[in-house]
């Protein structure tokens, strides 16, 4: 075993990168799901992210024209399922896990001419200044652009729900649609947006995947980060900070424990690679012991309109 | 108007006739797959071998498959197509067996092959290739080309088939390169490139500039590619397209011959349970282009190493080989026997000189 091995720095800075995509899909899910929806459809948005962002970013050789086609193909999926179940009342689980399986047949068919291409690179921005500081410029300033992109979605967000007007009513509409209704605020326009913007966050979470992490389009790339994404929202009792704190342990710990391994560490291998899960849990469990960290009240419940 | 409605009746007619011709014994050959066609490696070459079915034998077969099934709950997908007619199901992962066992009890007319598994019955074939031969030719590159003397493995489950593969490589990377150092990391997936990322960048990371992997996405080689000094080989698939840098060779499983032959047995009715483990040799294991990465004496090497084991003259477990413990495993000149008691088929040790540890599994 050599700790020494391990570059402290080169490990804060893969977190970050690693954290990044489950990070877009939870706060976006988090947004839907204040509203009151529960859509089981992120790891189809993310996808299908995934594959139109690659796809539009190989094309463009620009990847941020891929992520901004990403954030529109993971809206437009969500449509579908906001027009499924806001006005044709259709289930919200089944509809989300139908979403899921249709994100991945398309990306699956949309990614076939892509498998193999390379993508082109994202330029890292090196903050002026701030990354020229000692040790901890190298960590935090010298990202591509979506890293920072993402905390400040997070940062609005938090603003967003909880300091204006316009998140009020958002969170009204997702713990009583009733009332809310009864006051005269327009339920459905609400969490059709709502949607949209967890679907354009879980599209861009997808090809921040296809673009930077791997970078490459490989089909059902995503396995299973959009399940993690909705677990984390839950156990972050749908509270923007502790999505973010949620999302890089998570990250931190998969990265972590990789590099444990290689350095030969003498703990299980098994408890190792269990470990992102367990303490990612462990910890957003604990931090929410105290006060009330409750479900939306109207979640997953259908709304409808009575005059 | 008439023209076009004498055009769709015969058409209707046409395809009336064929549907019933078809119909009447097409053999129907399916396919369970752990990851999507597209991986670009082990699910893909299976694929492959599907294709090479129908090319075969055209009308007189037909074929179907299930990609991305759960290991852990494969039953469903398994008795289903069962259900469906089929009467060759191929499984085509390791972690497949125990489902594939319990299906085939309940359809006995049906045969079943399941690949890289140990358990066999009346109606279930085994199949596997040698790819610790592969393993062997990528040892003996890597531990010629490698500076840092630090090699990065990515390994996906602690079955004997993975760690067989280990054992190889390190046994020929030592062979000419003894200060080689091996860094393992378990992925417990087949298929998450995502995480096949990750665990090739904490490997580039700690010094390691050759990556091996075991699992079946294309992104470690997109990682090695990025960090520009580091050398891969394409795994299950030929994966060319990162030759011929970082890629300097591959593994390339060729299941298309043995996939034929099994069909037509059961055309012909002389289907039967067996066991199959198959090399370089009988060309079910490929070692895919050595690119010029590789320096011109490494790759005749290289070659000649594969032609030695293609042949039969050499064995790629021949002792004096220890056990990591130090215990005595193989005498001099000795070879590693497929069955029984320290087996090749039931690996579960490391060779002498590996610094790590074998999770349980």
């Amino acid at each position: 075993m050599d700790l020494g091995q391990i570059n402290p720095l080169l490990l804060l800075a893969s977190l970050m990168v690693a954290a990044t995509p489950i990070l877009l899909a939870a706060i976006g899910e988090a947004v839907v799901e204040k509203s009151g929806v529960l859509n089981l459809g992120v790891e189809g948005m993310m996808i299908t992210g995934a594959v139109v962002g690659f796809a539009i970013g190989v094309t463009t050789g620009a990847p941020s024209i891929g992520f901004v086609a990403a954030a529109v193909a993971g809206a437009a999926l969500s449509m579908l399922f906001g027009v499924l179940v806001l006005y044709l009342k259709s289930n919200q689980v089944a509809t989300g896990l139908g979403l899921t399986l249709f994100g991945l047949g398309l990306s699956a068919l949309i990614g076939k001419p892509y498998e193999g291409i390379k993508a082109p690179t994202m330029a890292k921005w090196e903050i002026p200044l701030l990354s020229d500081i000692p040790v901890l410029g190298p960590i935090m300033f010298r990202h591509d652009p979506m890293v920072y992109v993402s905390l400040i979605i997070v940062a609005l967000t938090w603003y967003v729900l909880t300091r204006t007007r316009a998140g009020l009513i958002l969170r009204g509409v997702g713990e009583n649609h009733n009332a809310a209704h009864a006051l005269g605020y327009k339920v459905i326009r609400v969490r059709l947006m709502a949607i949209a913007f967890g679907g354009a966050c879980a599209g861009m979470g997808g090809a921040y995947i296809s673009l930077v992490r791997v970078p490459q389009w490989v089909e059902g790339m995503t396995a299973g980060a959009g399940w993690i994404a909705l677990a984390i929202v839950v156990f972050a009792s749908w509270r923007p900070w502790r999505v973010l704190l949620g999302a890089y342990l998570f990250g931190g710990i998969s990265v972590l424990q990789l590099n444990l391994q290689a350095a030969g560490v003498p703990i299980p291998v098994e408890i190792l690679a269990m470990s992102p899960y367990i303490i990612t849990i462990l910890v957003l469990v604990v931090i929410s012991l105290r006060g009330n960290h409750g479900a939306p009240g109207s979640l997953g419940r259908e709304f409808h309109a009575t005059h | 108007m008439r023209v076009l409605k004498s055009l769709l009746a015969t058409a209707a007619l046409a395809t009336g006739l064929a549907g019933a011709a078809m119909a009447e014994d097409k053999t129907k050959v399916g396919f369970i797959y752990v990851g999507p066609v597209g991986d670009g490696g082990w699910t893909y070459e299976h694929d492959q071998g599907r294709k090479a079915v129908e090319a075969a034998f055209g009308d007189k077969v037909e074929t179907v498959y299930v990609e991305s099934v759960s290991e852990s709950n494969a039953e469903g997908p398994i008795t289903q197509m069962a259900l469906s007619g089929a009467d060759l199901i191929f499984t085509t992962s390791f972690g497949f067996m125990d489902a594939t066992l319990a299906v085939a009890e309940k359809f006995p007319n049906v045969k079943f092959e399941h690949a890289t598994g140990y358990k066999q019955s009346d109606n279930v074939s085994v199949y596997s290739a040698r790819f610790y031969e592969g393993r062997a030719v990528q040892g003996h590159i890597a531990g010629k080309m490698t500076k840092s003397n630090i090699i990065g493995y990515i390994a996906s489950f602690p079955i004997p088939e993975v760690i067989r593969g280990i054992n190889s490589a390190y046994i020929h990377a030592k062979k000419v390169n003894p200060d080689v150092q091996f860094k393992i990391i378990w992925a417990y997936t087949w298929f998450d490139p995502a995480k096949e990322a990750d665990a090739a960048k904490a490997l580039i990371e700690q010094g390691a500039d050759v990556i091996l992997q075991h699992t079946d996405s294309t992104a470690p080689q997109a990682a090695a590619k990025e960090a520009g000094n580091v050398i891969t080989f394409g795994q299950a698939s030929d994966m060319s397209d990162y030759a011929p840098f970082p890629r300097v060779s591959s593994i390339i499983d060729d299941w298309a011959p043995y996939y034929v032959a099994r069909t037509k047995a059961v055309m012909d009715g002389t289907w039967e349970s067996v066991s199959t483990w198959d090399g370089i040799g009988a060309g079910m294991v490929g070692i895919g282009d050595i690119s010029d990465a590789v320096p011109a004496d490494v790759k005749a090497e290289a070659e000649a190493l594969r032609d030695a084991l293609a042949s039969g003259e050499y064995h790629a477990f021949t002792g004096p080989l220890n056990k990591q413990d130090g215990s005595a495993w193989l005498a001099d000149g000795e070879t590693a026997s497929d069955y029984g008691d320290d087996g090749l088929a039931g690996m579960g040790f490391y060779v002498e000189g590996i610094e790590a540890e074998i999770p349980s599994n």
